[in-house]
């Protein structure tokens, strides 16, 4: 049997997965006789309600995309929410100022992931949940309940339409073209896949490689702002829970792999990343079509993160941990 | 003798300083119920961090210890409801389950290639759903007093110590059975050899597959058996489990443990745990609230790995 080139391999993986999880999906609807899931309504829908996911999934693939993780988004995204809404206090007036203290704190708290990683040559692992704990911590000793009020007018990021299409699926989907055109015609956008392909290599070839990784965790922790800026204006008000309740960094690093970026680093994109969070949200449809209980529905679900993620190892020798 | 000084884990130095203070701050903890209760408190954690150190020699991360600290207390609890006849064999049935768990996290890792990160948080999902699943979403059930003995009963009236929890010898037993394993035989070799190079250790004749086994096995174990005793003086809920296996990577990291490969002791993980639950104890003391915990911890967290990668650069290690 030949075995098929692992770089088309790359590509085509998250696509036949989707192509897989659409076929079931409408083979569930048809079975079960419930065809009013099959609109192209619906089918867009699917992804409106994985925009937070997607969001901080794009930003965690920058930050695999280099070898590393990160573990703190979630409680970023509770951070981001609380304050935001916090600031905004109803007042539209404060939207602008708001929005810019959150996406500041995204671009400080980036920075110390990237600095501790880089500087102190901490596991990123460890620094990023040390980041999360603290994050953690801070917010819950602050607030406990909702707080503050997110006015009308900032609504519109999660509840607007354009021709008939969501504001925040828009957005979504024009973040990933952003980031696509970034990762595969500028030069930072390249320099990321050469320092997570072969770091070593990349700095004897000159490149600052301390500096682009923490150019990826900046990326990574600016998306998880605007993602939790996303749910405050779909929430209409920012908690400290919801990140956690999410479970978005856990979920988020499974989307990435399950679209095909590599754990190792340097290989993979956005557009996988895409379909991965596509490919979880089909999932969870199916599981809803089908009527299967909602714990059970988590059984199933961690099964199938380990097999989407086996699709890929298998094809890799390579001995891992 | 200072060289010697210099080679000691400063793990040992921050714990002996904690206790100093927590001693100045609160007698209490000088006098055998104080120091017993607050070992006591410490065993679960002492003993999933020591499991944990297994994996993390190996290479790898034992995501899942919590909720399976969380399965075996509410499937106990439902198997059990007060009945004191079945405790030991659903203790048996648990540890039983403990083994399926670990000897399947390894298999997904060996054989399917998926980085342990990702197999023991898809395991990790899958037995939170089995206690969602199977509970409803509530504690159901009820422990029995002979099930609740180990996490909760204290031996009284001894010379000098006065009084000795059940928790704390099941934690000696446990931690000098993990100790032996890791540090006197030649299976704790093997692991350390894997995890240090797997490639090196595999064409050296070390049997990866099963090594990796033994591994998952004893964090799932010792989770079982923290779960127990956590069932014991804490009772029945469905959030025991939650968070506990970052508690039990931080305990070992502050130990020493390097990630992605072997170097960490039985001695300084344990020792690691103790300072954990020394800090949370210290905090209480002075009365902050509880989600300072999270912002200390992982404040050690990360200043443990700079000092630990510090002192290795430094010895040339």
């Amino acid at each position: 049997m030949k075995v098929p080139k692992p770089k088309n391999m790359t590509a085509l993986a998250p696509f036949l997965l989707l192509l897989a999880a659409v076929v079931i999906y409408v083979g569930v609807a048809i079975a079960t006789g419930q065809t009013q899931y099959l609109t192209a309504e619906n089918l867009l829908g699917l992804l409106g309600r994985s925009i937070a996911l997607g969001i901080t999934a794009i930003g965690q693939t920058f930050a695999i995309l280099i070898a590393s993780i990160d573990l703190s988004v979630a409680n970023l995204i509770s951070v981001s929410a609380v304050l935001a809404s916090s600031i905004m206090s109803g007042d539209p007036s404060m939207m602008l100022p708001a929005v810019a203290a959150v996406l500041a704190v995204g671009v400080v708290v980036g920075l110390i992931n990237g600095l501790v990683i880089t500087q102190f040559e901490v596991n990123p692992l460890i620094a990023t949940l040390g980041m999360a704990l603290i994050l953690q911590g801070l917010l819950s000793a602050t607030f406990n309940n909702f707080a503050g009020e997110v006015p009308e007018a900032f609504q519109v990021f999660a509840y607007g339409q354009v021709g008939g299409i969501s504001i925040s699926l828009i957005f979504l989907i024009g973040l990933t073209i952003a980031a696509w055109v970034f990762l595969r015609f500028t030069k930072p956008g390249s320099n990321i896949y050469s320092v997570g392909g072969n770091p070593d290599a990349a700095k004897l070839a000159g490149m600052r490689t301390t500096r682009v990784v923490i150019m990826a965790h900046v990326i990574c922790s600016v998306c998880a702002t605007i993602a939790g800026l996303y749910l405050a204006s779909r929430l209409r008000s920012g908690a400290p829970w919801i990140g956690r309740d999410g479970v978005y960094d856990l979920e988020s690093i499974a989307v990435v792999v399950i679209g095909g970026t590599a754990l190792s680093g340097g290989r993979g994109g956005v557009w996988g990343t895409l379909m991965g969070v596509m490919i979880f949200s089909l999932i969870d449809s199916i599981f809803n079509i089908a009527g299967v209980d909602a714990f059970a529905k988590q059984i199933l679900r961690g099964v199938i993160i380990v097999a989407a993620v086996a699709v890929y190892a298998m094809r890799s020798r390579r001995i891992e941990a | 003798m200072m060289p010697r000084l210099k080679q000691m884990n400063p793990v040992f130095l921050v714990l002996i300083l904690l206790f100093a203070a927590i001693a100045i701050l609160s007698p209490y903890f000088l006098q055998p119920a104080g120091y017993m209760n607050f070992l006591k408190r410490a065993a679960p954690i002492a003993i999933l961090a020591v499991g944990q150190l297994y994996v993390i020699n190996s290479g790898g991360f034992d995501l899942s210890a919590g909720a399976l600290v969380t399965l075996t207390v509410i499937g106990s609890s439902i198997l059990l409801d007060g009945d004191a006849s079945a405790t030991w064999w659903v203790i048996i049935v648990m540890l039983g389950a403990g083994v399926i768990v670990g000897v399947a996290n390894a298999l997904v890792v060996s054989w399917l290639k998926v980085p342990s990160i990702i197999a023991t948080l898809g395991m990790m999902i899958t037995l939170s759903g089995i206690a969602l699943t199977w509970s409803g979403g509530a504690p159901r059930g009820y422990l029995p007093e002979n099930f609740r003995f180990f996490g909760r009963y204290l031996i009284k009236d001894l010379p000098l110590i006065k009084i000795l929890p059940v928790a704390v010898i099941v934690m000696v037993v446990v931690c000098a059975a993990m100790w032996w394993l890791m540090h006197r035989t030649n299976y704790g070799k093997r692991l350390v050899a894997m995890g240090d190079n797997p490639k090196a250790a595999m064409l050296a004749g070390v049997p990866l597959t099963e090594t990796r086994i033994v591994a998952f096995v004893m964090s799932s174990v010792s989770a079982v058996i923290a779960g127990i005793l956590l069932g014991g003086f804490a009772g029945v809920s469905t959030d025991v489990g939650v968070g506990l296996e970052l508690q039990a990577i931080t305990a070992a990291v502050i130990g020493g443990a390097q990630l992605l490969g072997g170097r960490g002791t039985v001695g300084a993980t344990i020792a690691g745990a103790l300072v954990l639950q020394a800090m949370f104890t210290l905090l209480n003391i002075l009365g902050f609230p509880k989600p300072v915990r999270d912002v200390v911890q992982g404040l050690i967290l990360i200043s443990a790995v700079v000092i630990a990668g510090y002192r290795r650069r430094r010895s040339g290690g």
